[in-house]
Order: structure tokens, then sequence, then C-alpha cells
């Protein structure tokens, strides 16, 4: 319902955005429990020691039906306390020695990602599969969704090493698009499928943590609507008993 | 009602005019019968209000005006945003109240000053009630603007860089006078406490002052309706107008229709689009504020793209002073000039229902430009784009300054006596 809404009410605008393009693929982002407790472990394991969540604390994993236990023994690895924040150790000036850039806070990224060309979670996916081997970038990696980003591909063991293949299209109008198409080169500890499914229970924790309250949101929201529509069939009664004599 | 109930207010009636007051602004306050769908955004508009300061008084409790960056190295003030949206109870529901309350005042309060100019609103005696109303607008524009400064995030930042950049255009004073706007020379933790104070305190104090004196004025004349007659010049042997009805009950209670119809519509925002698609919340503000890092486009709040539109159409350098002062210029005097209309419009007529054909269709061609001037608002500007809100600025302005002459040529059909329904 949502996604009617907004994609009808700004269709036309979308349509008349200009700029470069940007391919994103569609991310099947999922709400399923195992899903995202599967994404807070990668997460927890590959981000969390350079990106800092710092806004999400950890005892509000126990929303994705993990034990207070659970998360102390498997999650935490930089925390005392369960009711602490994500928070790295990482200091963000040797982080920007080091990366050029001091590596963002990733607690709302999926809200920030967001564009004309898809939702932050498609864009989140289509990055983390879109690394590539690069040798005139000082990490040795680059990416196609975000040129010469500062970033090494951290899931490299898992997706294995991509490299690109460049090719020249015509645009149309005399001049050339690049085209960068990417080739398993070197195989990793999971299959393509595997690796998308991952890619895809990491993106649907990022959206899930942007956002906790999203589901009770809706709920509420439902129960509001049902109320304030019986209010209104109430409240146009008594409009019209009160307004019967006057013509 | 019992004695004693009564003995009260008789006591305070004695004191304060307690019941006078009840009877003049609400039993005894006679309005046309005939209001229509765009009578019910003058109370909604109210009802807006109310739901911002309400909301508003509880984000302060915990938001935090500080540009300084927290261990984590990010902004206390954008951290306290999140800290309201995550740790608080209900505080996600506060403040996307808020955030959709700022747009959803915009959509009631244009669609307001819209049946301003179907019906002649501001015609004589109106003129006072429609100049609080311009003042009222003007006074939130400051209001969202000062805002939208808070959450500190990267379109907080640079939006506010801009919109005060452009004041160092007036000569002489300009550099000087933007300085003294931001308290410090780039948007900084300066700028964002006192765009704080302006926004909680000042702002909000001579808003309200203003929808008082709106409200006080219009109750003084009477309220206009659809068929733009005055219903004060046929009275009843009873002295109350014959097409007049107490405001209490029937439209207290024709408004709570309307009161429910806006909230639903309201609640599909907050519950199930709160970001509005990125136009009630834009997604580069997520990120908190970077000086350092530029954002490829920076694209005002929806509701500013028409005079924002207007200010970037402004492209000729006149009398030696650069383009972007006589755009702030245009883009002020797009604002001010609305103030003007009840001695602009020469109409015999003061409702749509009697004006002709020209009038419609020049009106028809005033709002079509308008929205293609918020639409070009949000985008970045090309030549081809800069031609037509060029062409749609001179519409917008034309409309108005045309009007004593188009309002008096137009072939009017004669007003009824009383209302028709």
């Amino acid at each position: 319902m949502k996604k009617l809404l907004t994609s009808l009410l700004f269709a036309p605008l979308l349509a008349f955005a200009s700029g470069a393009e940007l391919h994103l693929d569609k991310a099947p982002v999922s709400t399923d429990p195992a899903a995202l407790q599967n994404g807070a472990k990668l997460f927890v394991n590959y981000c969390l020691n350079c990106h800092g969540a710092s806004y999400m604390r950890y005892n509000r994993l126990q929303e994705l039906g993990l034990s207070e236990q659970a998360i102390k023994d498997n999650l935490m690895f930089t925390a005392d306390k369960v009711g602490e924040p994500m928070r790295i150790a990482m200091q963000r000036d040797e982080a920007k020695a080091w990366f050029g850039a001091a590596p963002p806070d990733l607690t709302v990224i999926s809200r920030s990602r967001a564009s004309e060309f898809g939702s932050g979670a498609d864009w989140l996916y289509t990055y983390l599969r879109s690394f590539y081997r690069d040798s005139e970038r000082p990490t040795g990696w680059n990416n196609v969704v975000f040129e010469n980003v500062g970033m090494p591909h951290v899931l490299y063991e898992l997706q294995g090493e991509q490299v690109a293949k460049v090719s020249e299209k015509d645009d149309g109008h005399g001049g050339k698009i690049k085209e960068i198409s990417l080739e398993l080169a070197k195989p990793g500890k999971m299959s393509k499928e595997e690796y998308d499914k991952a890619s895809a229970d990491l993106v649907s924790y990022l959206v899930w943590m942007g956002e906790p309250m999203a589901e009770k949101r809706k709920n509420i929201g439902t129960a509001v609507i049902a109320f304030l529509g019986l209010l209104f069939v109430l409240s146009y009664l008594l409009k019209k008993n009160y307004w019967k004599d006057i013509h | 009602m019992t004695t004693k109930a009564q003995a009260v207010i008789d006591w305070v009636d004695e004191r304060f005019p307690l019941t006078s007051s009840i009877k003049g602004h609400l039993t005894e306050y006679y309005a046309p019968k005939n209001f229509n769908f765009w009578y019910f955004f003058g109370s909604l508009a109210l009802l807006v209000l109310v739901i911002q300061i309400v909301t508003g008084i509880f984000l302060v409790m915990h938001y935090k005006p500080d540009a300084s960056l927290n261990a984590s190295g990010v902004p206390v003030a954008f951290a306290s945003v999140e800290y309201i949206m995550r740790d608080v109870p209900g505080g996600w529901l506060i403040r996307y109240m808020h955030s959709t309350g700022a747009s959803a005042f915009f959509i009631v309060v244009y669609l307001h000053m819209f049946r301003g100019l179907l019906y002649g609103s501001y015609r004589k005696p109106r003129e006072l009630i429609w100049i609080f109303g311009t003042l009222i607008f003007l006074a939130l524009m400051a209001e969202a603007f000062m805002g939208y400064l808070l959450p500190w995030g990267q379109m907080s930042f640079w939006g506010a860089q801009v919109i005060v950049n452009l004041f160092s255009a007036i000569p002489v004073i300009g550099p000087d006078l933007s300085v003294v706007i931001r308290g410090d020379f780039v948007v900084s933790d300066a700028t964002l406490n006192r765009f704080f104070s302006f926004h909680v305190i000042a702002v909000p104090l001579i808003l309200i002052g203003l929808v008082a004196a709106h409200i006080v004025a219009l109750h003084e004349v009477g309220s206009n309706n659809p068929d733009g007659v005055e219903i004060k010049k046929k009275k009843g042997p009873d002295g109350h107008p014959l097409d007049g009805i107490p405001f209490h009950p029937y439209y207290t209670v024709k408004d709570i229709v309307g009161v429910v119809g806006f909230l639903i519509c309201f609640s599909f925002i907050v519950f199930f689009a709160p970001e509005g698609g990125g136009y009630f919340l834009e997604f580069n503000n997520f990120i908190p504020a970077d000086p350092l890092k530029t954002p490829p486009h920076i694209a005002p709040v929806w509701y500013f793209t028409p005079f924002y539109s207007i200010l970037r159409a402004v492209t000729y350098p006149l009398f030696g002073i650069d383009a972007k002062f006589w755009g702030v210029v245009a883009m002020g005097a797009a604002v001010v000039i609305i103030a003007f209309l009840p001695w602009l419009d020469r109409s015999p007529v003061k409702s749509i229902r009697y004006k002709g054909g020209l009038f419609k269709a020049i009106l028809a061609v005033f709002i079509v430009s308008f929205f293609i001037l918020g639409y070009l608002g949000v985008l970045p500007p090309t030549p081809g784009r800069t031609l037509v809100s060029q062409i749609c600025s001179v519409i917008y302005f034309g409309f108005f300054l045309l009007m004593p002459w188009y309002s008096k040529m137009d072939k009017c059909k004669p007003e009824p006596d009383r209302v028709t329904g």
C-alpha cells in the first residue's frame, strides 16, 4: 500500500530526474527472525569492527527473538553491558588515515541510501555484491556502485574475488558509456546463491536496525486508522442529525 | 444547571468575559450556512498548530541543540533525534507526528489560501484578516526553515547554508547580515542554538499572536462564503442573519467530521509512509551534517520549492548588482504581493461562482504555473528548466499585477441576494 501510494505520487518526478544512472538490484528484504538473526551475526562479525551502530543498543536484538544471554555470548565482542550501544574501538582520526575517510555509522544507513534509483536496501544489496579486484586502489578493491570506495571487500572470503570486464557502449548521442560487468575469478567459501542470501540477510538486518519499530508502527497504524474510520462514520451521523433542519 | 454551578459562573462573569466570549465566538457567532469542503482548512490549520506545539513540547524534553561530536563521532543533535526515535518510549510517534505535521501544515494552509482566492475572502471588509493571514504564512515559513536545521542532517545543514548565504547578496549590509543570522562565519553550533531558540520560543509566540488576531478580526466582520454575499445584509426579526447559523453546535459538529477525515490522511503518512517518499523526510538527512562534504544536489523541502524556483529563475544582474540579490527580492516579493490582493482585485463580485471565464482561465493558469514552479524547485537546474521557471514566474507575478485590469474586464454574472446553498 505504502509503496503503491508513494510510487503513484512521485512517479512523474522520478521519470523527470536526470543525472548518472545507477542500476540497482531489488533487495529481497525479509522480516523473518531467522534471516534477521543471521544478518545480525554477519553484522557484528564483519561490519562492527570499523563501522559503529552507535544509536543501536545490543539488548534491542531481543526483538529478533534472541535471549539476553545469547546476545552476550555470541554477539557482544567489544561491550561489557547488554544495554550499551554498538560502539567500536577504532579511532576516527586513525580510520581516516587508513581508509581516506572514517567509516560511517551504520545505524540508519539503509534510510540514508535511498534515492530515485531504488530503496536504501537495494543500494546496500547491490553494493555488497559489486566489489571487484582493482590493483590501482590502495586496498586492492573497487566497487561498481560506489566508485573508488575506501572500504575493502571484507566479505571476500565468503564471496570470492570478482574481476571487472569493461566494455564501451554507444550512448545514442555520439558519446560512449563505460559498462562494467563482473566475473567471479576466484571462488569463495559460498556459492553465488549462498552469498546472495547472506547479503540479503545482512541487508535485512540493516533495514531492521534503521527503524526497529517499523513493524510496530504499522500495526499501531492499522488500529488507529480502523478506530478513526469508525469515528468518521459516527461523527458524520452526528453532523447529519444536527443539520437535518438546515436547508 | 445547578444553582451552585451557575453561582460559580456568575462569579467569574463579574470578573472575566467568560459567558459573553463563548456566546460571541461560538454559540452566537453566526456563520453562513453554505460552507463547503474548502471551509474545513481553517479549523484544520488550527488543529495542526496544536499538534505541532504539543509534540514540539515533548521533543524539546529530549532533543539537544549541540553540534559538537559525541564519543562515536556523531553530532550530539543528530544523535539526540535518533535517541528520541529509539530510546524514548513513544518518541518515534511524537517525532513522526511533528515531521509530518510540518508538511501537513503547509498542505492545509495552501488549501486555505486557495479557498480565499476562489471565493474572494480577502475583499472588503476582510482585508485585515488577509494581511494577518499573509503574515502567518511568512512566520510559518520562518518556523519551518529554522526547525529543519535542528535534526542536523546533511540537508538541514546545507539547506540552511544556501538560504542564509542568499542574504549575503544584499548590497552593503549583506555579508554582515548573514553573519548576524548565523552567529558565525559558517553554519555552526551558534546557528543551531539560535535557530532552536527562534523555533521553539520566538516564532511560535508570534504565530500564536497572529492566529489570535486572524480569528478575532474574522469574528469582528463575520465569515465570507462560497457565494461571496454578505449574510449580515439580510437579517430576520430576531436580529440574526437569515442565512447564518450559530457556529456552535452546527460548525463544531461539522468540523469534527473534517478533523477525523484529516486525521485519517495524516495517520496514513505517520504510520505507513513517514518519509513521504523522501519529500517529508529527505533521505540525505539521515546522514549527519558534514561541513566538508557538499551534497551534489541541495533541494529545499517541497513546501518552499515554488518560491525557490522563482529565486533561481532570476538570472540577470541589474543596476550592477548580482542576479542572486534580485532573485532574493523576487522571492520575497512573491510572498509579500499576496498581502496586496484586496486592493488588486477590482471585480464587482467576490466569488468565482459569479466571475467570468477570463478570471477562471487566469486562475487555472496561475495554479498550474505554481505547481510547475514547485516541481522544478526540487530538481537541479538546466537551461530548459530555468526557461520554464522564468515563464512561470512571469505568470505568477502577472496574476497579481495585472489583476486590476483583467478583473474589471471580466464578464461577471449578477450576485444573488441570499446564499444559494
